[in-house]
């Protein structure tokens, strides 16, 4: 028989700080973290807002065991919001946290796994140009001549490995010795839920125990900010607008996404292994299925607007899990805002649930947290199995009427969660789903 | 019982050439793909050469090239090697084929970036005073001096979504980047899938290039690469005692795998067995690999475990039950020294019976996609009975007292290999190829 995976310990990191709690707060308040960007002047660019995690609320040195604050220097945005999404998971779990002196270890490190979804990270834009800026000649160009032979001193030794996508899970697995399998997937807005599902897969055919699983990415900076301007995701922002407003998931005059900070880090574990340590569980995964769409484009910015591929995982992932569309209690999509990808998962939606897609609620999470890409589908989860825990759902802001789903603004309020499907499809056409069920039913 | 995961197809573009059977005699030959780079003007650079792919225009292998005039260079090469292993497979002429059950698993690495227009906005938009960038200003040159398709096409993602879209695949679809050990735990993983059920054919492998001015330059500042002067064909030296660092190489490995009984069923030739996967971190330092070898070993433990293969025992000839590793022997000091060690904690006494060597010697270093030409370079070591060399293996190391197979191809009847990859940061994979008996 199959081994059961549970999830036991959540560690989002969103713009509202560090841990289940202050998003959830959040999300039950129906707040939004989205603001003018303060990292840097954005005044550059048509998208000036994005959802931050400001110095007060996170500080990743804070966060690691003395021995790896050294370390803390090498460490670009994406991998500090992974270590700090860890260290907040761990604890959540009851396992061994950073200082190590929580507990005994009671997971083996060969047994700990780890699988952390990353983007394509980009170097520090003042950093590397202030080296370039050495080797410029008389035309102000950079003469590669100077900078192969002086220039590129200016970098420091460990420069590259500071961006590698890697280094999330790297970090990570050397604070909390994790020694068992570890991966980085990189399937930008997919990368966290086809790592959750590795980690899964991993503990199920008995290769860990446990595993720290997620992913994290931070876009807001100057090459990041250019290239989903480029790929035309952005929502332009009116100076006259309520940053809080501009995303609205599957509303017709829906007109981009907002970039937002972080994603973060959960304990997937084996149920036997939580049961005897007498861990509380959030959910149980139940199923899990990954699809590539079909794209038009071939790169994926716009998808087949009939989703059908986005509608194969989530079947697949129910049919794994032992459950029809009646049993479906509550949708987590992506719900992006981008109209092309909105328009995709409405109809994958609407196909796998037929003629309950109006009852069953979508919960949005990016007009909160903005888009955390390769992080996103964490937020998603850790919204999910806590949405299960306690038996609500969260409140939903700015959408106005859908035709045939249940996605317009709207209070918390509480709802009987079984089951909860999340479904997060990328920027390239690549599709993840997962069952969530609610422990003790059958 | 475990489905059998079977290779059907495989393909490369690499240094040394763009199709297996010319490639396979240059390894076989000992013929090195290391020249001075071309591509830039790396003249001063402390390493300015490497083994870069040539004379490739991928466009002969899709069917539409319209369909792809975005493709980054490392999709470029993807493409070409997906195209040989597909055709190799005969899956495009299998009309049952569901392509909802093919899936799509690789180890691909980003695209590159576009340097002169970055160092162009740059320099347009730098303010000594305030050491930064002025940021609109920034943004504004950005908007006018980069290639939109460019930045786009860099995302990791990309070289599977152009496989899909030309495959038209509709099933799982991944692409994990652990640095130097990406493709061989996209390999391992797709094989996961297949065991699974999830798919019923997966194209696997991995796709790379940092042949340009800020991956020169990035390793260069890690001390990784080798800076020997002279003849560069002589700069990549695994297990030698001169050894420096590595070279780098870049292109793409893709191989065809499936389920045995899918295989059979369609009537394909099963070209060699994937048996065994291990993969495990280190958990040690960002920089070094852990001195005892520990992850490396557990990842090689774990894929013989897998394999039902006792790393003690000897065959019915009187050999290990492995005969050929294909080490990760990137040629620096470090990795070297530690894989040997990590080879001698599995096999104990056996360790010097088996004959390991290093095909990064003549092709470089392909990063992402090392793992990837190394697997199909054991599936030709099997069906040839024939094992590459490592070559510029002219002063062996004290320390290093194994059968690297120096310098000169070795005729051995092959049923088992190992193949090792280790990443920077400390994610090791390996995989067990065997003969399909």
């Amino acid at each position: 028989m199959q081994r059961r995976v549970v999830i036991t310990g959540l560690g989002p990191i969103t713009g509202f700080g560090v841990g289940i709690a202050p998003l959830w707060e959040a999300m039950v308040e129906g707040r939004s973290a989205i603001r003018r960007i303060e990292q840097f002047d954005p005044d550059g660019f048509e998208c000036r807002i994005a959802a931050e995690l400001r110095p007060d609320d996170f500080d990743v040195r804070k966060v690691v065991p003395r021995n790896h604050r050294k370390a803390t220097k090498v460490m670009c945005r994406d991998t500090a919001l992974a270590v700090g999404g860890a260290a907040a998971a761990l604890a959540d779990a009851g396992l061994n946290g950073a200082d190590g002196d929580a507990a005994e270890p009671v997971i083996e490190p060969g047994r700990m796994g780890c699988h952390i979804g990353a983007g394509l990270i980009c170097a520090e834009v003042n950093e590397l140009c202030a080296a370039l800026w050495t080797s410029r000649d008389d035309n102000g160009d950079v003469d590669l001549q100077h900078w192969g032979h002086t220039g590129m001193t200016n970098l420091t030794p460990l420069w590259l490995l500071k961006y590698l996508p890697n280094m999330l899970a790297c970090h990570v697995t050397i604070i909390h010795d994790c020694r068992g399998p570890s991966n980085t997937i990189t399937c930008c807005e997919a990368s966290s839920g086809l790592s959750i599902g590795e980690s899964m897969r991993v503990i199920q055919r008995d290769a860990a125990d446990a595993c720290l699983s997620g992913g994290a990415e931070s876009k807001v900076n100057l090459m990041s900010m250019l290239r989903q301007t480029a790929a035309g995701r952005l929502a332009p922002t009116p100076a006259d607008q309520d940053p809080a407003t501009v995303v609205r998931p599957f509303d017709p005059d829906a007109t981009g996404t907002v970039t937002g900070e972080g994603g973060g880090i959960i304990v997937v574990e084996a149920a036997e292994i939580a049961e005897r340590r007498g861990a509380e569980v959030y959910a149980e995964i139940t199923g899990m299925a990954a699809t590539q769409s079909f794209c038009p484009d071939t790169v994926g910015l716009d998808l087949d607007p009939a989703g059908v591929e986005i509608a194969d995982a989530m079947l697949l992932a129910m049919k794994q899990a032992g459950v029809g569309p009646d049993d479906i209690d509550a949708v987590v999509p992506l719900g992006s805002s981008i109209p092309s990808v909105d328009r995709a998962e409405a109809a994958a939606i609407k196909r796998v649930l037929g003629g309950r897609s109006a009852q069953v609620p979508l919960i949005t999470t990016i007009p909160n947290t903005g888009n955390c890409n390769a992080g996103a589908g964490t937020v998603a989860v850790a919204v999910a199995a806590n949405a299960i825990k306690t038996q609500t759902l969260p409140a939903r802001l700015n959408t106005g009427p859908v035709e045939g789903l249940d996605a317009a603004a709207c209070p918390s309020r509480p709802a009987e969660l079984n089951h909860v499907l999340v479904s997060q499809t990328s920027q390239g056409g690549q599709n993840v789903a997962m069952v969530l069920q609610r422990e003790g039913i059958e | 019982m475990t489905p059998r995961v079977v290779v059907t197809g495989m393909g490369w573009i690499t240094p040394l050439g763009h199709d297996l059977e010319t490639v396979w005699a240059k390894l076989v030959n000992g013929e090195s793909g290391v020249k001075p780079i071309d591509r830039f003007d790396a003249s001063t650079f402390p390493t300015p050469y490497a083994a870069q792919v040539r004379d490739y225009d991928y466009r002969q292998y899709v069917t539409d090239p319209k369909v792809h005039e975005h493709a980054a260079m490392n999709t470029q090469f993807g493409l070409g090697a997906a195209r040989q292993a597909w055709d190799q497979s005969c899956l495009g002429s299998y009309g049952e084929l569901d392509l909802r059950r093919v899936g799509i698993y690789i180890g691909a690495g980003e695209g590159v970036l576009d340097f002169d227009a970055y160092a162009k906005v740059a320099m347009k938009s730098w303010d000594p005073d305030k050491a930064a960038v002025d940021a609109p200003e920034w943004a504004r040159q950005a908007a006018v001096t980069m290639s939109r398709w460019g930045e786009i096409g860099q995302e990791p993602n990309m070289p599977m979504s152009h496989i899909a879209r030309e495959f038209g695949i509709r099933g799982p679809a991944y692409n994990c980047l652990t640095a130097c050990a990406a493709s061989t735990q996209a390999i391992g993983e797709a094989v996961d899938i297949l065991r699974r059920g999830d798919a019923d054919v997966m194209i696997s492998g991995g796709t790379h290039t940092m042949i340009h001015v800020l991956g020169v330059t990035g390793f260069i500042r890690l001390t990784a690469l080798s800076r020997q002067e002279g003849d560069c064909t002589k700069a990549s030296r695994p297990f030698d005692r001169g050894r420096g660092g590595f070279v780098m190489g870049e292109g793409a490995g893709m191989v065809i795998l499936e389920t045995l009984e899918h295989a059979r069923k369609r009537g394909a030739t099963p070209l060699a067995e994937i048996s065994g996967y291990g993969s495990s971190a280190d958990a040690f330092r960002i920089t070094d690999m852990h001195p005892q070898g520990l992850g490396p070993a557990a990842a090689i433990s774990e894929a013989l475990n897998q394999a039902g293969l006792d790393p003690h025992a000897l065959g019915p000839d009187g050999r290990p039950l492995v005969h050929y590793i294909s080490a990760h022997g990137t040629g620096t000091k470090e990795n070297d020294s530690v894989e040997t060690l990590a080879i001698k904690k599995v096999f104990g006494e056996n360790a010097p019976k088996i004959p390991i060597s290093s095909i990064k010697s003549m092709m470089g270093h392909l990063i992402a996609a090392a793992g990837a030409v190394e697997l199909i370079a054991c599936v030709l070591a099997i069906r040839n009975s024939t094992l590459p060399p490592t070559v510029n293996l002219d002063l062996p190391d004290p320390e290093l007292d194994l059968d690297y197979i120096p310098n000169n191809a070795r005729h051995a009847e092959i049923e088992v290999c190992l193949s090792d990859s280790f990443g920077f940061g400390g994610q090791n994979d390996t995989l067990v190829i065997q003969k399909l008996v």
